[in-house]
């Protein structure tokens, strides 16, 4: 038996988009850059694709679209993009506004700079459910603030951000800076991986300037990923060798993923305000029961599912380590994973749980369950089997009162 | 899981030794570190061997880490129970995770202080002796 219940950390590849990719990695295999007939035919591929995803992001043009090669990159040519041309266009030194519950793409990209080129940076504070208050971003605005990056809804916790209202809020401020004929650029960008699966993520309606994706949290496949970057938000290139892209991203485009992320945003699209429900309803009662069988629990976030990620429970287990309680599960053969960063190299507990105001101790015994297309209710009733049982042995040996 | 930890070590989380708390122990020791999730509480009852050594009577351990801070604590009441105060002074993390046949690498600075926490242990003993 195994239940898969991590689907923020990465989904399944859907047939659909296995079949879409398919004929592109033999067949179709040529080169867009090249001018013969087999590389024409991957370069109008690949034109159809990114025509798709303008539309499917509500961007005003194709050209609009970067493929890169995941989020990670996205949001890595995002920040360290807008801040050096930030940087060019004002003539000293920009300022750039972040949160302290970014992923740590944006996060490490923002600490970067700020420690290698002397940026300006400011990581905003969240109130205890993880949610950004737009003030703060108003409060934090200076004169150099070039960039303001904040995610569309957090993957560890589920919290979704007021994008529309920050983007407005930022819109009247390039308003002032153009009627003072203030040239300091202003880009927002928004991160939001992990909200594409449920949100509408039309980038005027949400008022931001680059948006960034990855195809494999959304049934696509992995080590693909965009960049939009509206018409007039500047950035610099930040790898070099190839004119593809429109020169702002060398390297081949990789056509098969490309193609099979563009189809999983197209399913995406279409099956959103289903799966959203069906998710909605799934953790609703993943948490219903997790929260009233298990004593000295707490759901992380906000606690209304309508202002969360659907798919994201993220539940404290009090006096419990997260690890220990995923080895338990895991040998029952359920996957789930831990706010707790134990098992990727760091030992040190969520940035996000702590930015939220909980001390390590109970940060540490954060566990996310998430959950996907292939969740039924029986999944959520297997797991209550196991999981009062795993707490309860592991509450027994902890020193903790 | 079968990569994360080798056998022994699951053997020691998933069926932890010597594991609650003792009463009227002769020490408690407690050693941690929050930031990193692991927190070890160790018990011990100390005794007088036929040479007239003092021993490691009964030890018990409570604690809050990962998979590599229970199976550490579990294997160190396992090797030590019987030992005498000397043996017990003289165990290293070390030599726990050696015993475990091994700890993945990050997992040895943190996680591996069960040794620690029986010396604390050893300390609050032969504190309220004086």
């Amino acid at each position: 038996m195994s239940i898969y219940m991590d689907h923020a950390a990465t989904t399944p590849v859907s047939e659909s988009v296995r079949k879409a990719m398919e004929p592109y990695f033999s067949e179709k295999f040529g080169n867009p850059s090249s001018i013969y007939a087999l590389g024409r035919e991957a370069k109008a591929a690949l034109w159809d694709a990114r025509e798709k995803a303008a539309e499917l992001l509500g961007a005003e043009s194709p050209s609009e679209i970067i493929f890169t090669s995941g989020a990670t990159e996205s949001n890595n040519l995002a920040v360290k993009g807008v801040a050096h041309a930030g940087a060019f266009a004002i003539g000293g030194v920009p300022h750039v506004i972040t949160t302290s519950i970014e992923h740590h793409c944006v996060l490490d990209s923002v600490k970067f700079l700020g420690k290698n080129y002397g940026v300006e940076v400011t990581f905003l504070p969240v109130n205890k459910e993880g949610l950004v208050d737009p003030k703060e971003v108003e409060k934090a605005l200076k004169p150099n603030t070039v960039m303001v990056s904040v995610m569309m809804g957090n993957n560890e916790v589920g919290t979704v951000e007021p994008i529309a209202e920050i983007g407005a809020l930022l819109k009247k401020v390039k308003d002032k800076r153009h009627e003072a004929n203030d040239k300091t650029p202003l880009v927002f960008h928004t991160d939001a991986v992990q909200a594409f699966q449920y949100f509408d993520c039309d980038v005027d309606k949400l008022g931001v300037d680059m948006l960034s994706l990855t195809g494999h949290k959304f049934y696509g496949p992995k080590g693909v990923g965009l960049l939009y970057v509206r018409k007039g938000a500047r950035f610099i290139p930040q790898q070099d060798g190839g004119a593809q892209e429109r020169n702002l991203r060398a390297g081949t485009e990789n056509v098969p993923y490309i193609i099979g992320m563009v189809q999983a945003m197209e399913d995406a699209a279409v099956s959103r305000k289903e799966s959203d429900k069906h998710i909605s309803e799934l953790s609703d009662y993943l948490t219903a029961r997790i929260l009233k069988e298990i004593p000295e629990t707490e759901l992380l976030g906000p606690k209304n599912v309508s202002k969360r990620l659907p798919h994201i429970s993220s539940i404290l287990f009090k006096r419990v380590e997260g690890e220990s309680i995923l080895i338990n599960l895991d040998l029952q053969g359920i996957a789930a994973s831990s706010g707790s960063a134990c098992t990727s190299g760091s030992l040190e507990a969520s940035h996000v749980t702590k930015a939220m105001g909980y001390s390590d101790l109970e940060a540490h015994g954060a566990v996310r369950f998430s959950l996907g297309k292939v969740n039924k209710k029986e999944d959520i009733d297997k797991l209550m089997e196991i999981l009062p049982g795993v707490i309860e042995k592991l509450r027994a040996m902890s020193p903790i009162k | 899981m079968a990569d994360l930890y080798n056998e022994d070590v699951m053997d020691h989380f998933m069926n932890p030794r010597n594991v609650g708390v003792l009463k009227n122990p002769d020490g408690v020791g407690e050693t941690g570190n929050p930031t990193c999730g692991d927190i070890m509480k160790m018990y011990i009852k100390v005794g007088k061997n036929g040479k007239g050594e003092e021993y490691i009577e009964d030890i018990k351990f409570q604690t809050f880490g990962c998979g590599a801070a229970v199976a550490t604590s579990s294997k160190t009441t396992e090797m030590m129970k019987g030992k005498s105060i000397a043996e017990a002074k003289a165990l290293t993390n070390g030599d726990v995770a050696k015993e475990l046949g091994g700890l993945p690498d990050v997992k040895m600075h943190c996680s591996n202080l069960a040794a620690h926490a029986l010396h604390a242990a050893i300390k609050d003993y032969e504190a309220k002796k004086k």
